[in-house]
């Protein structure tokens, strides 16, 4: 099941790719992001078979199940994939934000298509028009260089990449393997830079697009010597025996950790290293924005928790003070700066900073209440988001523009939508009984915990959630109440497609939110 | 145990599920029906008094517990919510009988009645949290209802706002507290030491100050009035606002003695300040929502003299009276035809019986006349803080009875301008007749919930003889003070709508500043919106400019112009290669030389 649910995915994208002039390439993809799924939901089943980790006589948690293939020993390559308490939840997030990506994509293909057929042209035989037509804008796209291509129509292609970078991202979660780690870790930005270059907003999308690469490329090369020091330190690559020994020499620990740090930071993104996010997020089609804030960024947190934080615990806790009051400045920075942005999806690019502040205080802590409460909050944070950029994304398309200052009325145009959006809003502000809440909350507590100088910190942290609520309820008010403007007048509200894709989001905020404690459970038998 | 999880679960289960219905009939059924279970849920509550724990969330050293403990008192408090929510859901399917975003509301306001339900079972301070900040985002749904309002959004969002703010202290004392004491359970959080004690709750306080709109946050409630008439009863009487008190009182074992001085200032500040304010209001509504201030600060009295009992009892007695006079006021309002301004909101008592006994019997009972429910509380409340023999004490108990005078003066002056000054001839329009029934119910609720006193239920001081003569002594004073201006301008015949007939009159040149509230709420606003723009300003200054510009695009800059030049090294001609090859093994011949004379 751990290879099927990476295979899945790299499988499914092949293809897409290799039909991607038929009409029902998107359901190919959506069906191998389905199949993915399950493959990833099924793993809890009859776990305990890896090497699980005795502390004091009594089981402590450990891998579920391990694969291993050798591939290039001499160079500390093997294939090797295992899945614990930590990974799993992450990797199910993945697997569900793929198939409602696909599933976007290819409804999105629908609709056009059916508004084809609505209005023929005259004269037109109504059969397979349609589908000669996107066959026709494929070519053509071709022909023409990728520049050309016409954003906003959904392509197979897009399904493809989207396949691509969920298959990148679960094969980080699962890599047992610090070596297979970097490849998978380096391998997602590939297609992440061609949905944002291909598929993105025409007239940032070429520089967005470059700074994204170039600055994650800059954090990976950096990341890329931690790792190859900590494999020639402890002279195995195997990441659950490095952790299990306790990590690498505590001499070295510090610098191990200092530059493994600073490649996740960037991913993360922490402050001050954040300065991709809004371009990308702003520059990148719905879908990607959606992975970008759901996958690509727990990558970061992932990566520091499990990795930065396993194999140098000593640096970690040296690090801790400066990585906590980088959080904190991010928290509020994010926070401040979201209260004059004025587009909307630049805003809630923001507000993942902040989102991601208060993760990176939570692990700084170093507590075990702090740990859950980052693991938590990073996962919170992958079901919300994505909600928020798919409203966005959504209200873009019908208003034809994102400008908090032209948009207004929502509530009167379309009741629905904005019920979803109000909701989406008071989840990222950490609404008690939703699921931003807990990890937020219980940041503050560790901090609170460990006392002194964190004290600071913790009311530093509770006043950026106040932040929170403050910017997003500005958003509110510009977005859904008010007058009906010429942007929102006459707009749809949401259809049973758009319905479907995001249920399953909007119903995870609630779970999480009222019962936390199944997930806090799997975090406690992880491999930390 | 299943009586107090369908006590909390099926409002909001029913809260929930009308947020997606449509229609309005399943939402009015829905509506009623779930508080009505409730009510009778919480009836059980009052006789087995379910206390119980489950695990909600393990953090490892710490965790949060679905934790209730429904004593007796916690179980009053939750009849009147239930009670109270039932008759407002009543009241307002015909209220909003045209409104085509009724199903939503009937909704919100199940859900806010579960979030009160929650505060009030909890005893673990984290779940205790979840009811309190739903809440908060209930009012600011319910707040924000007319649409069409321009002032709505803009009042719902600084309810959110001002009470969030509050809430930054209150999650950080919440969480002070739970460190030190390993749980979050009111009843294990009392040992923790002195010190800590202190500083938590002395943010869980200004957390309850939020909630609770007292001094200096008050300013969050008087625009809310912009929600519907039947919201401001539901967040004045029963839940919102008197959850900060009552938080309070459940919190009382673990405030260190030597701080009530603090809430005593807080509450004493409030009751005589508010009191002024709703003495000066122009406005129907202003005056109810500045009179609830007033009347949580006695409560907050009685939390300063670690009376918890007065406090809950004034609690629900004021849940009583309150929730009549919001409801009587959105009839009279409508009856009269306007928007509620005192200038020229009137009625004749025979013009709608129902409604002028209704808002006679609450005004009363505010007011502190026996045998009324509010006598009795208000007696509670003072004798307490008079038994108390604290400095808090004194301050207290010369600040409620400053306070009384006070409110007997804004209800008759209320009183009067309503139904004494005449009003033209109109038809009678009946009141419809399941807004009559609230009315009656509260009306009996009202005059009886004195009768709690005699039932032991709260431990409260016994009446004192000297006390009742003081307060009702205070109260008559505040009429006399009232009914002397009224007559000064009766008997010089000035017009009924002229603004000299208004007793308000007494307060002097003070009165514009009052009726605005001391200006709070404006410079407030202006100070946040300047600190906003400016922090704002400051935080983009430093993250696009410096961080984003400067450090992340400088450096690619940097790189390319580095590049640059790097090339046009390598675009010379040949006479500049040769150079270029000149000088570079010059200064290698140069290096070696000297590195070999070195060793």
């Amino acid at each position: 099941m751990l290879v099927l649910a990476v295979a899945v995915p790299f499988f499914g994208a092949v293809l897409v790719w290799a039909w991607r002039d038929r009409a029902f390439a998107h359901w190919i993809g959506a069906g191998a992001a389905a199949l993915a799924l399950a493959a990833v939901a099924v793993l809890p089943v009859g776990r305990g078979g890896g090497d699980w980790v005795s502390v004091g006589g009594s089981l402590s948690g450990g891998w579920w199940h391990e694969v291993e293939f050798a591939w290039a020993p001499s160079l500390y390559l093997d294939f090797s994939l295992a899945v614990d308490g930590v990974s799993w939840p992450l990797a199910l997030l993945t697997a569900l934000l793929g198939l409602l990506c696909c599933l976007h994509n290819a409804l999105g293909a629908e609709r056009r298509t059916a508004a084809a057929l609505q209005v023929p042209p005259p004269g037109a035989a109504t059969g397979g028009r349609p589908r000669r037509r996107l066959r026709a804008v494929n070519v053509r796209g071709r022909a023409a260089g990728d520049a050309s291509e016409v954003p906003g129509i959904p392509s197979p292609v897009l399904t493809s990449l989207l396949l691509a970078v969920q298959f990148a991202s679960t094969l980080v979660f699962f890599a047992d393997d610090l070596i297979l780690f970097f490849i998978a870790f380096e391998s997602v930005l590939l297609p992440m830079w061609a949905i944002i270059r291909r598929y993105g907003d025409p007239a940032a999308r070429r520089r967005a697009a470059a700074k994204f690469a170039l600055f994650t490329v800059g954090g990976s090369l950096i990341m890329a010597t931690g790792l190859f020091v900590a494999v020639a330190d402890t002279g195995t690559a195997d990441l659950g025996a490095i952790i299990v020994a306790g990590g690498v020499d505590p001499g070295i620990s510090l610098l191990v950790f200092t530059l493994l740090a600073i490649g996740f930071a960037v991913k993360a993104p922490l402050w001050p290293l954040h300065s991709w996010l809004p371009d990308a997020h702003t520059a990148a089609p719905t879908a990607g924005s959606v992975l970008l804030a759901g996958v690509l960024l727990k990558l970061g947190t992932y990566g520091l928790i499990r990795v930065a934080g396993g194999i140098a615990p000593h640096g970690a806790a040296d690090a801790a003070p400066v990585l906590a009051v980088l959080a904190v400045l991010g928290i509020l920075v994010a926070g401040l700066v979201c209260l004059s942005l004025p587009e909307l999806k630049r805003l809630i690019a923001y507000s993942s900073v902040g989102h991601m502040g208060f993760v990176v205080l939570a692990f700084a802590t170093g507590t075990e209440a702090g740990i859950r409460a980052a693991l938590f909050g990073n996962l919170a944070h992958g079901l919300i988001t994505p909600l928020l950029f798919f409203l966005a994304g959504a209200l873009k398309a019908r208003a034809h523009t994102g400008l908090l200052g032209s948009l207004g009325g929502l509530r009167l145009a379309a009741p629905v939508f904005a019920g979803l959006l109000g909701f989406a809003a008071f989840a990222s502000l950490g609404l008690p009984g939703l699921a931003g809440f807990w990890g937020e909350a219980f940041t503050v507590y560790a901090a609170a915990e460990r006392g002194g100088a964190w004290l600071a910190l913790a009311a530093a942290a509770a006043f950026g959630a106040f932040l929170a609520a403050a910017y997003l309820l500005r958003m509110l008010r510009r977005v859904s109440h008010g007058p009906l403007v010429p942007a929102t007048s006459g707009i749809g509200d949401t259809s049973t497609a758009e319905l479907v894709v995001w249920s399953p989001l909007v119903a995870g905020t609630l779970l999480l939110g009222l019962m936390p404690g199944p997930l806090l459970d799997l975090f406690g038998e992880g491999l930390l | 145990m299943t009586p107090g999880l369908l006590l909390i679960g099926v409002p909001a289960a029913a809260g929930l599920a009308g947020l997606l219905s449509r229609h309005r009939r399943p939402a009015t059924y829905l509506a009623i029906a779930a508080p009505a279970f409730t009510l009778a849920m919480a009836a059980i509550c009052a006789i087995v008094n379910p206390r119980f724990a489950l695990t909600l969330a393990d953090f490892g050293p710490i965790q949060v517990d679905l934790a209730l403990d429904l004593s007796g008192t916690a179980a009053a408090v939750a009849i009147a919510t239930a009670f109270v929510t039932l008759l407002v859901q009543v009241y307002s399917a015909p209220y909003l009988r045209d409104d085509p975003r009724y199903p939503p509301f009937a909704a919100q306001v199940n859900l806010f009645c579960a979030a009160m339900l929650l505060v009030v079972a909890a005893d673990d301070l984290v779940f205790l949290l979840i009811g309190w900040e739903v809440m908060g985002a209930c009012s600011y749904l319910l707040i924000a209802h007319y649409a069409k309002l321009p002032e709505a959004p803009g009042a719902a969002a600084k309810a959110f706002l001002v009470t969030r703010f509050g809430d930054v202290a209150f999650v950080l004392g919440v969480m002070i507290l739970g460190a030190s004491a390993g749980s979050f359970r009111i009843s294990e959080v009392a040992h923790v030491p002195n010190g800590t004690a202190a500083a938590a709750m002395l943010l869980i306080l200004f957390g309850c100050i939020g909630k609770s709109a007292q001094f200096p946050l008050q300013i969050w409630l008087p625009p809310a009035m912009a929600g519907p008439t039947p919201v401001s009863a539901l967040i004045h009487a029963a839940t919102m606002v008197a959850a900060g008190a009552y938080v309070l009182t459940r919190l009382i074992p673990v405030w260190p003695a030597h701080l009530t001085i603090v809430v005593a200032l807080v509450a004493a500040v409030t009751m005589v300040g508010a009191g002024l304010c709703a003495l000066a209001a122009t406005d129907l509504k202003g005056v109810l929502a500045w009179s609830t201030v007033s009347q949580v600060g006695f409560m907050f009295a009685a939390v300063a003299v670690t009376a918890g009992d007065a406090a809950l009892f004034h609690l629900v007695s004021h849940a009583a009276f309150k929730a009549l006079l919001f409801l009587t006021a959105g009839v009279v309002i409508a009856l009269a035809g306007t928007n509620g301004s005192l200038r020229s909101t009137r009625l004749r008592p025979g013009d709608s019986p129902l409604a002028f006994w209704a808002m006679t019997i609450g005004l009363a009972s505010m007011a502190g006349l026996p045998p009324l429910g509010g006598f009795f509380s208000k007696e509670a409340v003072l004798g307490a803080a008079y038994e108390a023999g604290t400095s808090a004490g004194v301050v207290v108990f010369w600040a409620g009875v400053g306070a009384s005078i006070l409110t007997a003066a804004y209800s008759a002056r209320l009183w009067l301008l309503l139904f004494w000054r005449g009003a033209p001839a109109m038809e009678t329009v009946k009141v419809p007749r399941a807004e009559a029934f609230s009315l009656w119910a509260l009306m009996f609720a009202t005059a009886g919930v004195g009768m709690v006193y005699y039932a032991n239920l709260f431990h409260v001081p016994d009446l004192h003889l000297d006390l009742m003569a003081l307060l009702l002594l205070a109260t008559l004073g505040g009429f006399a003070v009232i009914a002397d201006a009224w007559w000064r301008g009766h008997r010089r015949a000035v017009p009924a709508l002229d603004d000299e007939r208004d007793p308000a009159g007494v307060l002097g040149r003070a009165r514009p500043a009052l009726a605005a509230g001391l200006h709070a709420e404006r410079l407030a606003d202006r100070t946040t919106r300047a600190i906003a723009r400016t922090a704002s300003a400051t935080a983009r200054t430093l993250d696009e400019r410096l961080v984003d510009r400067t450090a992340v695009e400088g450096s690619a800059r940097a790189t390319l112009a580095a590049a640059e030049e790097t090339a046009a090294g390598h675009r010379g001609g040949l006479v500049r290669y040769l150079r270029l090859s000149a000088a570079g093994t010059l200064l290698v011949a140069v290096v070696a030389i000297g590195v070999s004379l070195w060793t």
